[in-house]
């Protein structure tokens, strides 16, 4: 025996989950999604992927190599956001707005806030409303070789049929990674078997959303059926919000009830917003408003503790 | 209740495999035996001899001081060498008489106790209080107080901690398979002593051997009954175990008597037995000594005082050399900076690893995951706890239920970003009831 061995406080032993394998897993459980927008849309789908992760990294190891700090680039945490932000964006963007939406995520939003944990909104989203405010036309112009003309969810606002079978799969226009359903929850459904996201909000959000559009399409006298509400759920980005932006653990409450708080209120808004709203969409903006009431929301559901009625939840 | 069980807790992988299957083996200490006055939670015992004084084994060496305190019996034969401050498990400094071992394991003559049905309640109590028995389940808590509620007549059941769900260790285990009489016979006292209670031995059900010999051992005993317990990490914590046997749930300011609950691990129940029917001290007790360092890793029967060094010995050494060294489960043990420390009586394994998880990943951001929450047993968000913690915010500390926690590590097991949760929550823990403990002296004063 020679020398002291290592100590420290209980416990000795770790799980084997770090916070880099968690996000490489949600990197790996965009891939269908992503993929998808590079077959729906073709090559230049992928170039804007790379180029909103490739500036996201950048960005975040530029500024902690200038500002002398512990480069964490490794958690992965940065590519996730250049990547969300890159299947936020339309097809026919021009190149500098993925790298200006990366730019204003990364830096603006979470190392300005202090970096990884402490930003208060879900950088990707931000960006991304950081560019639809700034460049308006750019942001909702859908069309492409692809496709041409509106997206399901405008046409259906102007009262026009749409396909959902092609909604559900994913040939529609809309922005790169949210038009299929179907390879957006086989992405949700690798997040849920490896344990990294619940039911709790997603499941929430879904379910709220469905009863007050329908509840608020009927009060503004269109007819609600079934095409109608497959076509709210499958279009936008409602699928990819809920299973991946508004699972974002950092921006939604830690607590369980909170959670189904928080959920029920992104459905509402969601719906205010798409139904009596302006634009089509507002899966983004409901996600933000939502992001911004978690303190309170957390405030309010603390949970009990165990010997004072918390030991059956 | 269809699951006996909790909410929370963890599943680590348990290394059990590496000890189980071995015998106990009785081992004969053979350098200097060192035993501190504090091995269990009250007043440290008092010494009673002196440098130079020859002592038997089983002879009382130091006094219990008030009646939450605990006596401390030499366990061999030999001279006083010293008594002087020797370093323990925690790290800290602890009044010890250290003994030279003459090697000769001269034994003091026990009278034959009356059979414990002829004698009253208070008596059994006194035997258990006079052997020095604690609870051995690591908190070392003076059994004949524990047994004491103000209302015994109240007391529903007598639960044996038979889950050991600490990982690597088997102790309980080997114990349970080899001397289940013991265990049944120290449940017959205990039950004797609280005459509305049903005893129940709960074992963890990765344990199936034992809830089949214990059932079997239990047979005929109308008041006893074995509770298969799902296997998970803190399932023995006292107050988990409660509400997985009961249904009861407790506070951190309540106790197991409060629901008519009294809590004592497989080695403590195995004391008792001891004391009160064979009227013997505690001497003894058992060790897993493990982890992939180890070239023989097996459970040893342990004169208390004996060196952590002649346990290595007895496992056949080290293999290669340890990263770490943990005197207990590696969910909450203490780590060892020096082998140089004496064992206790409330000393359940020696665990010997390769490679220490801990510093191999250092600490990050939190990203408000949110497994802290959900594994805590004690249904708090650690994460918060830990925040207030650091801050130093004792009074949001507090006020979040930061005194609920029970140390069991599952937080800092679980959490990705690898944050000392545990161990903050810990620290401002201890902070919170010194500084009551103060204000309660203050106010007496």
């Amino acid at each position: 025996m020679s020398g002291l061995h290592k100590v420290s406080s209980n416990p000795h032993v770790r799980a084997r989950a770090t916070t880099a394998s968690i996000m490489g897993t949600v990197l790996i459980a965009l891939l269908p999604a992503a993929a998808f927008g590079v077959y729906n849309f073709g090559p230049r789908a992928a170039l804007l992927i790379l180029i909103s992760v490739a500036s996201a990294v950048l960005t975040e190891y530029l500024f902690e190599r200038l500002c002398k700090k512990k480069v964490t680039v490794g958690d992965l945490s940065a590519a996730v956001t250049g990547l969300l932000l890159a299947l936020n964006l339309p097809v026919s963007a021009p190149w500098w707005i993925p790298i200006l939406g990366s730019f204003f995520a990364i830096f603006v939003v979470k190392l300005l806030f202090g970096g990884l944990g402490q930003n208060f909104v879900n950088p990707a989203l931000a960006g991304r409303c950081f560019l639809l405010i700034s460049f308006p036309a750019i942001m909702t112009d859908f069309n492409c070789d692809a496709y041409a003309g509106a997206t399901p969810l405008a046409a259906i606002k102007a009262g026009e049929s749409v396909n959902v079978m092609d909604m559900i799969l994913g040939r529609t226009a809309g922005t790169i990674g949210e038009t299929s359903m179907i390879a957006i929850v086989l992405g949700a459904c690798i997040l849920i078997l490896a344990g990294i996201i619940d039911l709790n909000v997603p499941g929430s959000y879904i379910v709220s959303f469905t009863v007050f559009a329908a509840l608020f399409a009927a009060l503004t006298g269109r007819t609600v059926n079934g095409p109608y509400l497959s076509a709210q759920l499958a279009g936008g980005g409602l699928m990819l919000g809920a299973f991946f932006m508004a699972t974002d653990y950092v921006t939604r409450p830690i607590t369980k009830k909170g959670q189904y708080v928080y959920g029920i209120f992104l459905g509402f808004m969601t719906a205010v917003f798409r139904i009596f709203g302006a634009s089509a969409e507002g899966v983004s903006y409901a996600i933000l408003l939502g992001n911004l009431l978690v303190p309170l929301i957390e405030k309010y559901t603390m949970p009990k503790c165990f010997g004072k009625g918390g030991e059956r939840s | 209740m269809a699951k006996f069980t909790f909410v929370g807790g963890v599943h680590p992988f348990d290394g059990k495999a590496l000890s189980k299957d071995k015998p106990m083996k009785a081992i004969l200490p053979k350098g200097e035996l060192v035993y501190p006055m504090s091995q269990h939670i009250g007043a440290p015992a008092a010494p009673i001899v002196k440098k130079g004084d020859r002592v038997l084994a089983g002879q009382k060496i130091a006094q219990a001081q008030g009646f939450m305190s605990a006596p401390v019996y030499a366990t061999v034969s030999g001279t006083v060498k010293a008594i002087e401050p020797r370093r323990v498990v925690t790290g800290d400094k602890v009044m010890s008489i250290v003994v030279d071992n003459d090697q000769l394991y001269e034994e003091v003559e026990y009278p034959e106790p009356v059979p414990y049905e002829q004698v009253s309640r208070e008596e059994i109590i006194r035997r258990i209080q006079e052997a020095g028995v604690v609870g051995m389940g690591g908190a070392g808590f003076p059994t004949h107080v524990k047994l004491s509620p103000k209302e015994p007549e109240k007391i529903e059941y007598v639960i044996a901690n038979c889950a050991e769900c600490e990982p690597y260790l088997t102790s309980d285990y080997r114990r349970m398979i080899e001397e289940p009489e013991k265990l049944v016979g120290g449940m017959k006292v205990l039950l004797h002593l609280f005459p509305n209670a049903k005893g129940v031995f709960a074992v963890e059900d990765n344990k199936p051997d034992c809830i089949a010999l214990l059932k079997e051992h239990t047979q005929g005993e109308e008041r006893m009954s074995v509770v298969s317990l799902q296997t998970k990490y803190p399932q023995g914590s006292e107050r988990q175990l409660i509400y997985a046997v009961t249904g009861r749930a407790i506070h951190a300011a309540m106790l197991p008597a409060d629901v008519g609950c009294i809590v004592d691990n497989v080695d403590t129940v195995v004391a008792v037995n001891r004391a009160v029917n064979e009227g013997k001290p505690l001497m003894n007790r058992i060790i897993t000594v493990t982890g992939d360092a180890v070239a023989d890793p097996r459970n040893f029967i342990v004169r208390i005082g004996t060196n952590y060094h002649e346990l290595i010995d007895e496992a056949g050494g080290f293999v290669t050399e340890p990263a770490k060294i943990v005197s207990g489960g590696p969910m909450m043990g203490f780590a060892l900076f020096d082998l140089d420390v004496p064992t206790t009586k409330t000393a359940s394994a020696l665990l010997c690893m390769t490679k220490d998880e801990v510093s191999a990943l250092e600490p990050s951001a939190c990203i408000n995951c949110g497994r802290c929450a959900e594994v805590c047993p004690g249904r708090v968000v650690p994460k918060q706890l830990a925040d207030y913690a650091l801050r130093h915010d004792l009074e949001k500390f507090e006020k979040y239920n930061g005194l609920e926690c029970c140390e069991c590590g599952c937080c800092s097991y679980i959490c990705p970003a690898r944050r000392p949760l545990t161990q903050a929550i810990k620290s401002a823990r201890k902070m919170v009831l010194a500084e009551k403990k103060k204000k309660k002296e203050a106010g007496k004063s």
